[in-house]
Parts: C-alpha cells; sequence; structure tokens
C-alpha cells in the first residue's frame, strides 16, 4: 500500500488562503480526525481544524473527493486554511503525524495520477514538453553548479567514493581469490577525512535565508512591547497592538527588505507563565521560533533566553525613567530612538549570514542530501563489516548523485517528476 | 525408432543436469541428450564447487531439491568458507570436489528420477512448426518434445586453442557439436563467439609440496547442502605458491606464439578470470600471481593449479612453470589450452530463459554467455522447471532479483546481454544484504515447494527448517522483550560471539541446530540495513511498473538508433526494467513512458 501524501498546494505563505492537498490510502482516516467526522463527497464545508490533543489549528474549507475517479486516482481531499504561514506550517506537522502519512516529494501528486492512469492523452503530451523543462532544469543546476566550488568539490567527493566503494567490493568478491588488499583501517580514515569535507560544505548558508529573508524573532515577556517594535521596524501595522498583556497569540510573520537584504520578521506571544490554553499554545511555539531563529530581538528585562545571535533591547525608552543597562540598546517605538543602531546590527549580523559575494548558498534539498551523504560516510568510517561498509559507501554515493542531478534508475521518475512544482 | 518426452535436454553438464533433473521433479518425461553419457556431470575446468556469490546459487539451487549443492559434499575433499572474516551476507561456501566421484554422484542422482532418460546420441537439429519447436533430431532417431532445453556449454562450432594450433572439439578429446552449432544460426538466432581457457593439469609427484604454504580444509563442519549427512570423505590439503619475475619473462616471451595475442581467439574471454598471459600483459607492474594448487581427488594424482589459465604451447607451459616455487621439476599431466564457443545472445531471451519468437525453446548454462558451474546450474534450473512447465501448461515460474541470485542473473543476461563471460558476483545484487547463502531455503524454500518441484523428503526438510527457525526467533524475540538482554544480544549480533551469548541468553535456542540460529542472528543483524532497502525501493516503485510490451521503440522521436536496437534485443517488460538498460537516458525514458501512456490497452498477461 503506497503511503499517504500530502503538501501544501497553493503558493508560499502568507497568502489569502492556503490549499492543502493529501491523497492517499488514510485520507479518509486523516480527514475524519483532523476536521472532525467523515466528509461530504464533493461539496465544500465549513470545519474546525484540530490537531491530535484536539486544539484548534483553523477553520476552514473540508473538500472531499472519494477515489477513484480524483485527480491522483486516490482518495483525496483538500483543506482550504487562512494562508498564515504559522497555520499551514502547523497543519503539515499535524499531518505528518499520521501513520504512513508524509509530506510530497516535488511532483508526487502528478506521479500518482500518472501511475493511476488519471493524465489523459493531452496531458500526457504535455508531459513530452517536460523533456526540455527537464533539460532547463539540468542546465540550470549545472550552471549554478559549475560557478561554484560546490559542483567541483561534489564531483571530488564522488569519485573518491567510487574509488573507496571499488576497493571494499573488490575486497568483497576476490578478497579470497587473488591478493587483492583491503586495508579496512585506510579506508575508514578516508571515510572519515570525506564526512568531514561534507560537513564544511554544510556549514555553507541556506538557500532558503537569501529566498525567504533571514529569520528575526522578536520575544519577551508579555507587553513589552514586541508588536509595536515590529510596526515601527516594517513601517505597517502587521501586528495587533493592544496594551492588554497576551494580545499576540500566534507567531506573525512579516517578510520586509530593508537596504536591499530580506528579512522575515517574526512577532511571538509574550513569555509567560499561565495564560489561557490558545495563549499557551503561542508561547509554546514562541519558543520554537526562537530555537529556529537566525537572530533574536529579546525584549525583556529579565536575561534572554540562549541564541547565539542576540540583541537585548532595552524597550519604550522614551517611557521609562530606568537608566539603560550595559550591553542593552535602548529603542522606542514610539520616537524611532536606536532604531538606526537595530537596523545596523540586523546588517552586520546579516552579512556573516549570507553567502559572501560569488559564494554559494545550499538549498533545504541540498543540504537534505550532504547530510545523508555525510552521515553515509560516517557511517563508512565506523563500520567494521565491510558488507555494511559498502552499503554506507553506496548510500553516500546516490546521495551525491541526486544532488548533482546524475540520474541512475532510481532517481528517473522523480528526476522526471520533479520538474513540477511541489503538490501540483 | 521415435520416442515422445515433455522435456528434451541437450548437454550432461551442470546447466543440463540440473535442467533434466527439475522438469522430472515438476512432473515432465524427459530425456537427456549428451554424445557421452560418461562425461555427464563433469567438471571441465577447475575441480570445485561454489565461491563467493556462486555458492550463494548453489544454496539456491539446492532449495530448490537441484542436484549441485549435495552432489559437491558428496564428493567434497576440501572445505573452504571464504571470506569467513568478512561479514555473513558476503560468505561464500566453496568445495573442491573429487571429479570422478563428483560425476558419479551426479549421475546416480539423475537415475534415481523415474522419468528421466539418458540418450546417448548427437544431435543434429530441431524440429519445429513455423514458431514452434517440437522435438530434436539426433543419430539414435526422433524425439519428440512440447519444451527442448539447450545446454550445450562449450560445445556449439568449439574450436580448442592451443599455441597456435587450433582444433575443434567441446573439450579436450571430445568433439563439438558443429551441426547443432550451425542450426541454430540457421534459425537466426543472434550468435556470437566467446573465450574461455583452462590451466594445465600437473602430476603431483612432481611437485615439491614442502616448501609450500598449505591451507588446510575447514576444520569447523559445515555442508553446501543443509540435507547432506553422510561423513566426509577424507580431506586433503591444497598449496599456495606464485609466479614470478622470471616466470612472467618466460611469458612475455612468447606471447608471439600465443593464440590470444596472435589474434586468432576473436570472442572475448572473462575479465574475472583470465588467462596468466592475459594478467602478465595487463598488470606489467606485478612481480607475481598467486597460484592455487589444488588435487582434483584421492585416487588421482593430477593437480589443478588455480589462477594460471593458459592457451601457450605446451613447450612454453612447462618452462614458464619451472620458474614457479615448487613447480621446478614439475610434470604436465594435460596442457592447458583456450576454448572458443558460439553463444547466444541472452537477450533473445525472456525471464524463463525461452527463446522468444521460437515457442519451446530454452537457453542454459555457457551457451547464454555465462562462465562457471554453479551460473550453469541457476540457469539450468529456471530453464527445466519452465521447459516442464511450458510442455505441460502450468504457469512458468520466475525468479526476482529481489529475492535471488538466480533472478539476479536471469535478469542482467536477457535486459543487459553480455560482453564477456557472465560470472556472478555479489556487487550484482543490488539486495546483497537480503541474498545470503545463508538463508537460501527462507527466501526461495515456499516458492520451490509451492511451485511443485521438491520432492517429499526435501519438503520435509524444508518445513522441519522453516519451524525450527520460527522457534529460534520467536525465542530470541521474547527474550528480546526484556531491554537490558536486547541490548547484550543487539550488540553481540555483530560480534564474533553471538552465538555463545544467543545460547546463555535464550536458553531455548541450545537445542536449536546452530546453522539456523546463526541464520536468524544474521536476520536480526542486518534487519534495519534490509527495512530501509525496501523502504527506499518501495519510494521509487510508482508509474514504474507500467508494462511496456506494446511499445514499439522505432515509432518513438528522440530515441537514438543505438537506444532502439538495445531495448528491442532486451524488450523489457516495465519501464522500471527499460531504466536498468544501460545507456538509456532519462530523457529517453521520459518519451517512452509517454508513448506507453499512449499506446492501446491490451490485456496483461497473468504474471
Amino acid at each position: 500500500m503506497p503511503d499517504t501524501i500530502f503538501a501544501l498546494s497553493s503558493g508560499a505563505p502568507p497568502a489569502g488562503i492556503a490549499v492543502v492537498r493529501i491523497s492517499g490510502p488514510s485520507a479518509a482516516t486523516v480527514v475524519r480526525a483532523v476536521a472532525g467526522g467523515p466528509a461530504v463527497p464533493r461539496r465544500a464545508t465549513l470545519r474546525t481544524f484540530r490537531d491530535a490533543q484536539g486544539a484548534t489549528i483553523d477553520r476552514g474549507l473540508l473538500l472531499w473527493f472519494p477515489g477513484p475517479s480524483t485527480a491522483t486516482g486516490e482518495d483525496l481531499a483538500e483543506l482550504h486554511l487562512h494562508g498564515g504561514r504559522a497555520v499551514v506550517a502547523r497543519m503539515l506537522v499535524v499531518l505528518s503525524g499520521f501513520p504512513d502519512c508524509r509530506i510530497a516529494a516535488p511532483g508526487e501528486f502528478t506521479r500518482r495520477a500518472f501511475a493511476n492512469g488519471r493524465l489523459d492523452l493531452l496531458e500526457a503530451e504535455a508531459l513530452g514538453d517536460l523533456l526540455s523543462a527537464e533539460t532547463e532544469q539540468q542546465r540550470r543546476t549545472a550552471l549554478a553548479m559549475a560557478d561554484g566550488t560546490l559542483g567541483r568539490q561534489v564531483d571530488d567527493w564522488r569519485r573518491a567514493i567510487l574509488r573507496l566503494a571499488a576497493q571494499v567490493e573488490a575486497s568483497l568478491d576476490f578478497g579470497d581469490e587473488d591478493d587483492v588488499a583491503s586495508d579496512t583501517a585506510t579506508i575508514a580514515q578516508q571515510a572519515a577525512a570525506l564526512a568531514d569535507a561534507i560537513a564544511t560544505a554544510l556549514a555553507a548558508p541556506a538557500v532558503e535565508r537569501v529566498r525567504d529573508g533571514i529569520a528575526v524573532v522578536l520575544a519577551g515577556p508579555p507587553n513589552a512591547g514586541k508588536s509595536s517594535l515590529l510596526n515601527r521596524i516594517t513601517g505597517r501595522d502587521a501586528a495587533i497592538v493592544s496594551p492588554a498583556a497576551g494580545t499576540t497569540r500566534d507567531v506573525v510573520e512579516v517578510p520586509v527588505a530593508i537596504d536591499g537584504t530580506a528579512f522575515l520578521f517574526s512577532d511571538t506571544a509574550g513569555l509567560r507563565d499561565g495564560g489561557d490554553m490558545v495563549e499557551r499554545i503561542g508561547i509554546d511555539r514562541a519558543r520554537g521560533r526562537i530555537a529556529d531563529a537566525d537572530l533574536l530581538l529579546w525584549l525583556g528585562d529579565d536575561p534572554p533566553p540562549p541564541h547565539p545571535r542576540t540583541l537585548w533591547l532595552f524597550p519604550r525608552a522614551d517611557i521609562r525613567t530606568d537608566p539603560v543597562p550595559d550591553g542593552r540598546l535602548a529603542v522606542s517605538s514610539a520616537t524611532g530612538r536606536g532604531l538606526p543602531a537595530l537596523i545596523a546590527w540586523l546588517h552586520e549580523e546579516a552579512a556573516g549570514l549570507l553567502p559572501a559575494p560569488a559564494g554559494h548558498a545550499i538549498s533545504r534539498r541540498q543540504r537534505a542530501e550532504l547530510t545523508e551523504a555525510q552521515g553515509a560516510m560516517r557511517d563508512a568510517a565506523n563500520l567494521h563489516d565491510a558488507v555494511l561498509q559498502a552499503e554506507a559507501l553506496r548510500r553516500a554515493r546516490l546521495a551525491l548523485d541526486r544532488l548533482t542531478g546524475r540520474s541512475g534508475f532510481e532517481e528517473l521518475l522523480d528526476s522526471l517528476f520533479g520538474q513540477f512544482c511541489l503538490g501540483k | 525408432m521415435d520416442q515422445a518426452y515433455d522435456v528434451v535436454v541437450i548437454g550432461g553438464g551442470h546447466a543440463g543436469c540440473e535442467a533434466a533433473a527439475a522438469a522430472a521433479r515438476s512432473g515432465a518425461r524427459v530425456a537427456l541428450v549428451t554424445m557421452q553419457a560418461d562425461r555427464i556431470g563433469a567438471m571441465s575446468c577447475n575441480p570445485a564447487i561454489g565461491g563467493i556469490g556462486k555458492g550463494h546459487i548453489v544454496r539456491e539451487v539446492d532449495a530448490w531439491d537441484g542436484i549441485m549443492g549435495r552432489a559437491a559434499d558428496a564428493a567434497a575433499i576440501h572445505y573452504r568458507m571464504l571470506n569467513r572474516s568478512k561479514g555473513v551476507a558476503v560468505q561464500g561456501p566453496r568445495v573442491q570436489a573429487d571429479r570422478v566421484r563428483y560425476a558419479a554422484v551426479v549421475r546416480a542422482a539423475l537415475a534415481a528420477y523415474p522419468t528421466l532418460s539418458i540418450v546417448e546420441a548427437e544431435v543434429d537439429d530441431l524440429t519445429r512448426t513455423a514458431d514452434r519447436i517440437t522435438g530434436v533430431r539426433t543419430s539414435a532417431g526422433l524425439l519428440h518434445a512440447g519444451a527442448v532445453v539447450i545446454a550445450a556449454g562449450t560445445f556449439l562450432g568449439g574450436i580448442l586453442h592451443s599455441g597456435l594450433t587450433a582444433t575443434t572439439g567441446g573439450r579436450v578429446g571430445e568433439r563439438a557439436a558443429t551441426r547443432l552449432g550451425r542450426h541454430l544460426r540457421d534459425l537466426g538466432l543472434p550468435v556470437a563467439r566467446l573465450k574461455t581457457g583452462t590451466p594445465p593439469r600437473l602430476d603431483g609427484r612432481t611437485i615439491d609440496w614442502a616448501r609450500l604454504d598449505r591451507q588446510a580444509s575447514d576444520t569447523e563442519v559445515w555442508t553446501m547442502s543443509p540435507d547432506s549427512s553422510t561423513p566426509r570423505l577424507p580431506q586433503i590439503h591444497c598449496a599456495v605458491t606464485r609466479t614470478n619475475l622470471a616466470t612472467h619473462d618466460v611469458i612475455r616471451g612468447a606471447l608471439d606464439v600465443s593464440p590470444l595475442f596472435s589474434g586468432r581467439i576473436t570472442g572475448s574471454g572473462p575479465r574475472y578470470c583470465p588467462s596468466i598471459e592475459d594478467k602478465v600483459f595487463r598488470f606489467g607492474d606485478r612481480d607475481g600471481h598467486q597460484i592455487f594448487l589444488e588435487p582434483e581427488g584421492l585416487d588421482t594424482r593430477a593437480v589443478y593449479p588455480n589462477g594460471i589459465s593458459t592457451s601457450l604451447p605446451p613447450a612454453i607451459q612447462q618452462d614458464f612453470l619451472r620458474t614457479i616455487a615448487g613447480l621446478e621439476q614439475v610434470a604436465i599431466l594435460e596442457a592447458g589450452y583456450a576454448v572458443e564457443y558460439d553463444y547466444v545472445d541472452p537477450r533473445a531471451l525472456d525471464t524463463r530463459l525461452a527463446v522468444t519468437g521460437l515457442t519451446g525453446l530454452f537457453l542454459a548454462g555457457q551457451i547464454n554467455g555465462t562462465t562457471g558451474y554453479e551460473e550453469a546450474a541457476g540457469q539450468g534450473l529456471v530453464a527445466g522447471l519452465n521447459a516442464a512447465a511450458h510442455a505441460r501448461g502450468r504457469d512458468a515460474v520466475s525468479f526476482d532479483r529481489a529475492d535471488s541470485y538466480i533472478g539476479v542473473m536471469v535478469d542482467d543476461l536477457t535486459l543487459q546481454g553480455v560482453t564477456e563471460p557472465y560470472r556472478m558476483l555479489t556487487a550484482r545484487a543490488d539486495n546483497r544484504l537480503h541474498l545470503r547463502a545463508d538463508n537460501a531455503e527462507a527466501r526461495l524454500g515456499e516458492q520451490a515447494v509451492a511451485a511443485g518441484a521438491v520432492r517429499a523428503p526435501k519438503r520435509q526438510a524444508l518445513d522441519r527448517r522453516r519451524a525450527a527457525h520460527r522457534a529460534t526467533r520467536a525465542a530470541i524475540d521474547t527474550a528480546m522483550l526484556h531491554p537490558p538482554t536486547a541490548a547484550t544480544l543487539r550488540q553481540s549480533f555483530s560480534e564474533g560471539h553471538a552465538r555463545d551469548t544467543v545460547n546463555s541468553l535464550v536458553p531455548a535456542t541450545q537445542a536449536q541446530d546452530a546453522t539456523i540460529v546463526t541464520e536468524v542472528i544474521a536476520d536480526l543483524l542486518y534487519a534495519p540495513y534490509v527495512e530501509r532497502q525496501r523502504a527506499d525501493a518501495k519510494r521509487l516503485l510508482g508509474g514504474a511498473n507500467l508494462p511496456l510490451d506494446t511499445v514499439d521503440y522505432a515509432t518513438i522521436g528522440g530515441l537514438s538508433a543505438e537506444m532502439v536496437e538495445r531495448l528491442r534485443m532486451a524488450a523489457p517488460a516495465d519501464l522500471q526494467a527499460a531504466a536498468r538498460i544501460r545507456g538509456i537516458t532519462p530523457a529517453a525514458l521520459t518519451a517512452i513512458l509517454v508513448q506507453a501512456r499512449r499506446a492501446p490497452t491490451t490485456p496483461r498477461r497473468a504474471a
């Protein structure tokens, strides 16, 4: 039985509406759990979507298409949510908690449609056009790789891994036959060195930072003025401001370009004990955001939570009379005091997080493959069983092959359907 | 005299014997036609059965109640588990067999099948209608058959080379099957040439054994077939020596009288088992190559020097041998030689090893471009089972590359073809951690029984061992419910003392057969990896099993003429198989995929 797959099928949030699609044998079970009760086929109904604990994720429309007469040929559901990043992210997390349920690989909905015979002749012809799209993709990938050092590095690693693999394979198939020497210690050493080399590549900045912006999180106790500061920095009323503590209950995200650099600001619920359940969930998320943040703006008087890049602010400097302690930057959303210094700090930190001019950044996909390759090489270095060592080397090679788009059989269909956007 | 059979098998080598026996086990009336009945079961080259990858195949054949495993045990005079120091998945059981005893045991095994007759005759040609084989015409009369298996080894158009002298023949002293070879070309089969070779046989009394390193038979008792219980024959030692620079000088000086280097031999030889002149020529920087001196039996003085197959003139062979430590006084009993023979491009076969477009004709062994007794036996099993199934209107028997080395081999042969004699390697198996020699019965036993090709004693043995396996696994699983015990056991699995640890922590296993316990331990050790491979494979499959049987590749734009040719030859069953063909690019596959979707839907054949 195939896995049930899901993905955000509409554009990247924030947007007015976000459509999450779920396709596969468990879709009915998932919908019943998330949307509370069975769905009416082919009719939009208003539902409250809840997580496994019963906490509300959002209210929105549910569309239910029982298979096989659906776009994918399987049971298919569409959840129309409010298009905030947090809502969508939460929904994806909740869905991935169901057994045999996973986020779709790029183009996987289309692939299933094709596998189940749901694409007709015209669509099949359109698929033929993919030939050129695929080439375009390869051209772009190849170009980007050729530009930077990464492509050359990966090729070198791949050759080195092949050399090691050949040694291990020879020792397995011919070890007892002729004098094929296999020096396990040397192989382990070289594998470890390759794992280290790949690790340095993993330290490259994330391309998502270039594309989506550097993640800046404003955090602190309730009513510290986080939302006001956000509105001041971004120059718009993105966050609801009120004198009542606990006004911001969920994460509010605002993408802003400042002097050519993209930042993604997140305003979080104030951190405090107590509050109602919705607020507590917001607080949990805020803590999660702090952990994931590239930069943290801390507005509390208590010392900030541990984070490698923190600016400790002294907010509401215009109405406070106590002296500004050392190491804190006085800011005021009302007067704009301290904002130039804050912005300067953001830029300074950003420089360290973004690729140098002509340097390269790696995408999440590349990071995942490099991480896989690195882990496999680590295994190859630590395993004493030559068969398992060979297996680890094979895994590493496949990961690098996927990375560079060298497609052997395994990558064939993925590379073919990977030309489609995720979730289409 | 005309005779009617379900299956006629041509050839009494390792492929032919397994084919005939498998067909007989399936209930078919079988005739095995051979030019010389007293040469049935002969080991033409090295006196050994098994090895890495090869031993795996022997165990698989044995799981199907085949001949080779038990015959090897009955004739074994030296046991060696290859790769013993490496992971259990690549450990290759290998025995050296007494040549005379081995052939005798094989002949006795065949004689035990009541529906199998031996016909001593030469085959002239096949009788047929336009598209169907109906039998064979032999020097002893016409044999009607529902299916014919050709397992002619190196005898089709065989030419023996010794120095610059070439004579026709299948083996030294045995004539070639020239007419049948010509007939196959007339049938339009894609025939080409391959080459293989064998070393000189030495007189053991002229070898100075005392100065050579000796290699003893394994002291730990194990068997090729779990059903073998006969006491071991007396075990002999082998010895190890090596060529040296003086040897290489002699060989280099004689390359002008080598049929390989003078251009007389055109067929490709095996890269994995090269002649000594090949080794010297290709690896010129090496100062020596290892030679195993393997006695050929208990009652013979013949010794097989493994590693120096050669077709140099006999006088040169003696010269270079005498430069080698321990062989200074050596006498040759029979000179080494090379043999060139016809083979049929195996891409002309389907996965039953049946010729496509000529119903009822099956090919097995060297005729399909392979080398090795074990590879031959595995194919004999496949062809025999399917020839019987075809003749008797039963379901075909298929071997999956995910479950067996036999499946890997059949898939490789029928899809990729060969450019040199094909030898099994564990690296060929995508599922290597699952395809172990020690779990062949667990992998294949049920399928074998379900196919009705297993006789009662083997069936009972399979049942018994499956029950023991289950009980052992259950006992260990139960013990592992206790976390500290589980941790200790898990730790021990990858270490040498796993069996002791299991015996002490899971006392119920003490009563079980040690090989079963070892097998279960290996299952547990590799389980996470096997699971991972399965999960990876599962993720990749969607859409890949789109059938391609109605696709005409010539009508697809964007495929090169070479790709069209390869796809036509290989006739891949589905897109997944097409993707495994060398040189087929992702772009080509896209085009094929689109075409396959367009192709009118035809009812699928039953799997």
